[in-house]
């Protein structure tokens, strides 16, 4: 037990020191920060925009209300000529609205140094189609009030199970989407960073000197625990990393800044001011909605039991590849086309996630780790009762473990043989002889 | 008293058998030579010693007691002709985890790092990562790792490949003192000349059977063909050299080698040069070398299969 423990310090620590790993843990936080911060700061940078409108029909006069940085201002000029010297008159971009029909309005420009951002091109566009919209109905005799007395906003809410918890189908959908696809990503990159691990040794010809010291099985398991903890620590400091910088913006900015950033996302998918506040207002209440506490235990779980799962049988692929790198690729083959297979599946059931394919899926060992986690978010015991929960995880324990079981037998005979290609039959072999 | 008794051990694998009924004995203390051509079985019998294979049958006894391997390999201490080391590791840092995988404690460990390190002159390489070495460097940290914990037995698998001459005899040196002080040393080699300057027990093994084993002397006496060289100071007429007790092998200028016939003594060939009054300069028995002893047996194995 104690040598298990001095390799898998050894295994973690020269992970954990590497340049590679404290850049990758650094700089993946910063990066999530940054893309959800530098699209608010960008917006409510305090660049206010004078815009001068150049409205030839004179139409719009009074319809075009200044909002938040934005000011507009009418001129009587020509556009040609101003075209050229906003600048220097304090604007930072000319609308120019063209004589029009109210039937059929022309092309709007709207002159400016740079790229106009998103925000304000649909601000613009929804104030001309307002002042447009309104004209034409004052036009066809439709009251505008009476308009909006008739209109109406319908919200479905969803209570799942027996005790009606709110639920939303997509944020579940977003929910095991992604961790579905971060277990699967897990497994494929610490599963290769175990089987180098063990290239690495048996090229380096240190594996026989460690084995007259230490079991092989004792190698191949302190390796994979110890690799399963840089994988934790990296989490770890990823989440503490995200939430600290998050508070830290919040302090800084406010809460409206943060919700604006929200509103932005949110807007670039409605389009629509108002809904895209509805949607933040909905998204936090189904997200408060949401069990994490639960849904965190279960992908730490699927997470560690698929890792397991997998990493016994990338260690045993290490073991057999010889000095020939095309071997790496030829025997991880058989390997990673479930953890391939198990991605397809997951797809298919976070859409349908009560589907037999999703069933099945999230009890068999080689691919519940990513389709239960992409049918969890739906809810437990509604979606995935509670004995699917328990079989699947009692199947992926008893899986690592026959995998570990599996693997070690494969490795310790692996690990010594040199210059001399494996076949599958013989690995086989090596499996079911005795001892 | 035996360090080590092997008893019948056997190792077959799927296409043959890589050891096949061996048995012999190391004594305290000595150094042992186990010798074979490539393929013999050494690296196989190596392996079962240090508890990484298990034997199919038979048994072996390690200081008096069944061979356990989890606890037993805390005393020995084995490089293998495979050697290697974690290039990306430091040298300290290495030496230090493999003592302690052989069940040091880590300030154990250290002091005996400071010791070994002074002794061979590589405390300023504590710091390097192993792939910055070169290779008799890495060599030398390799075989300081294997006898940190002063193992009962250490096992060299061709100890001195890749060394310059000078560290081959640091190393050379330290093997004789770790044998005076009670260290048990298994040497595996080709290099048969390094075997008689070394070793003074040794075994020879072929496709998986041992062949022989004995002390160096005993089997040099074992092995000789009578012959004797010697030296005349004038050149004797080919009557002078007609006698039934030995036949000329050889002769270069005044110089012979002759071999001892049948039923004559050693004594006959010196009193038919003094009886043919022919004086004689030098008188000297020639015997086999490990290395000639070690290719007729072989391929006299090889010839009976």
């Amino acid at each position: 037990m104690n040598k298990i423990w001095i390799i898998i310090k050894r295994e973690y620590l020269t992970r954990v020191k590497k340049k590679s790993f404290i850049v990758t843990t650094l700089l993946l936080p910063l990066l999530f920060v940054a893309m959800l911060v530098v699209p608010v700061l960008i917006m409510s940078g305090g660049d206010s925009e004078k815009v001068a409108v150049v409205d030839e029909s004179q139409f719009f006069e009074g319809k075009l209300a200044d909002e938040g940085e934005t000011h507009y201002k009418f001129v009587q000029a020509n556009i040609d000529t101003l075209k050229n010297t906003y600048t220097k008159l304090g604007y930072t971009g000319v609308l120019h609205i063209p004589k029009m029909d109210i039937n059929r309005p022309p092309s709007i420009i709207y002159y400016s140094k740079g790229q106009m951002n998103i925000i304000l091109k649909s601000n613009m566009e929804k104030k001309v189609e307002a002042a447009i919209e309104d004209k034409r109905m004052e036009l066809a005799g439709i009251d505008k009030a009476k308009l909006e007395g008739i209109r109406v906003n319908v919200d479905i809410v969803n209570l799942a199970g027996k005790e009606e918890k709110k639920g939303s189908a997509g944020l579940a959908y977003g929910i095991g989407y992604g961790a579905g696809f971060l277990i699967y990503i897990i497994l494929l990159v610490f599963g290769t960073v175990v089987m180098r691990g063990v290239m690495e040794e048996k090229m380096n010809r240190i594996a026989e000197v460690m084995i007259s010291s230490v079991k092989p099985f004792q190698l191949m398991m302190g390796k994979i625990i110890g690799i399963a903890f840089v994988g934790l620590t990296q989490f770890l400091i990823w989440i503490v990393l995200i939430v600290g910088l998050y508070t830290l913006l919040i302090m800084l900015f406010g809460p409206e800044a943060t919700d604006a950033a929200m509103k932005s996302n949110a807007m670039a998918n409605s389009g629509n001011n108002a809904a895209a506040e509805e949607a933040v207002k909905q998204m936090m209440g189904v997200m408060e909605g949401v069990n994490w506490t639960f849904i965190i235990f279960c992908f730490l779980f699927y997470f560690l039991g698929g890792y397991l799962f997998y990493a016994a049988l990338f260690a045993a692929v290490g073991s057999l590849v010889n000095e020939d790198p095309n071997d790496a690729q030829s025997l991880t083959f058989p390997v990673t086309i479930p953890v391939i297979f198990s991605i397809f599946i997951m797809i298919a059931s976070v859409r349908n996630p009560n589907s037999s394919l999703a069933v099945w899926g999230s009890m068999i060992p080689f691919s519940s780790p990513i389709v239960m986690m992409a049918r969890i978010p739906y809810g437990v015991p509604g979606t995935v009762p509670y004995w699917q929960l328990g079989l699947s995880m009692a199947l992926l324990i008893a899986g690592f473990i026959g995998t570990t079981w599996v693997a070690a037998k494969i490795y310790r005979t692996g690990i010594l043989l040199y210059g001399k290609k494996v076949t599958l039959k013989e690995v086989a072999k090596w499996v079911v002889r005795k001892n | 008293m035996n360090v080590l008794d092997l008893q019948h051990l056997k190792k077959h694998y799927a296409t043959h058998k890589a050891v096949d009924d061996i048995s012999f004995s190391i004594p305290k203390g000595s150094i042992f030579g186990l010798l074979g051509p490539n393929g013999a079985g050494k690296t196989t019998l190596l392996r079962m010693i240090t508890g990484i294979f298990y034997p199919d049958a038979g048994e072996i006894f390690f200081d008096g007691k069944r061979f356990d391997p989890t606890q037993d390999i805390q005393s020995i201490g084995y490089m293998p002709e495979e050697r290697g080391l974690y290039k990306k590791m430091k040298v300290g840092e290495q030496v230090l985890y493999l003592a302690q995988l052989k069940g040091l404690s880590k300030k154990d460990a250290l002091d005996k790092i400071d010791y070994w390190f002074n002794k061979f002159e590589i405390t300023s390489w504590s710091n390097k990562k192993i792939e910055e070495l070169s290779k008799g460097m890495q060599q030398k940290v390799q075989f300081i790792s294997t006898i940190m914990h002063h193992p009962k037995l250490l096992i060299l698998d061709e100890p001195f490949s890749g060394l310059d001459p000078i560290n081959s005899q640091l190393i050379q040196d330290e093997i004789f003192e770790m044998a005076k002080n009670g260290t048990t040393i298994i040497f595996s080699t080709h290099r048969m000349e390094q075997v008689e300057e070394i070793c003074d027990h040794i075994v020879l093994v072929n496709k998986g059977r041992k062949i022989l084993d004995g002390p160096v002397k005993q089997i040099k006496q074992d092995f000789k063909q009578h012959l004797f060289r010697i030296g005349l100071e004038t050149q004797p007429n080919p009557a002078q050299m007609a006698t039934h007790h030995f036949t000329i092998i050889q002769n270069h200028d005044k110089a012979y080698t002759v071999k001892l016939n049948e039923f004559s003594q050693t004594n006959d060939i010196l009193s038919h040069f003094i009886h043919h009054g022919i004086q004689v300069n030098f008188f000297k028995e020639i015997l086999p070398t490990i290395n000639e002893v070690f290719i007729s047996q072989v391929k006299m194995t090889d010839m009976a299969n």
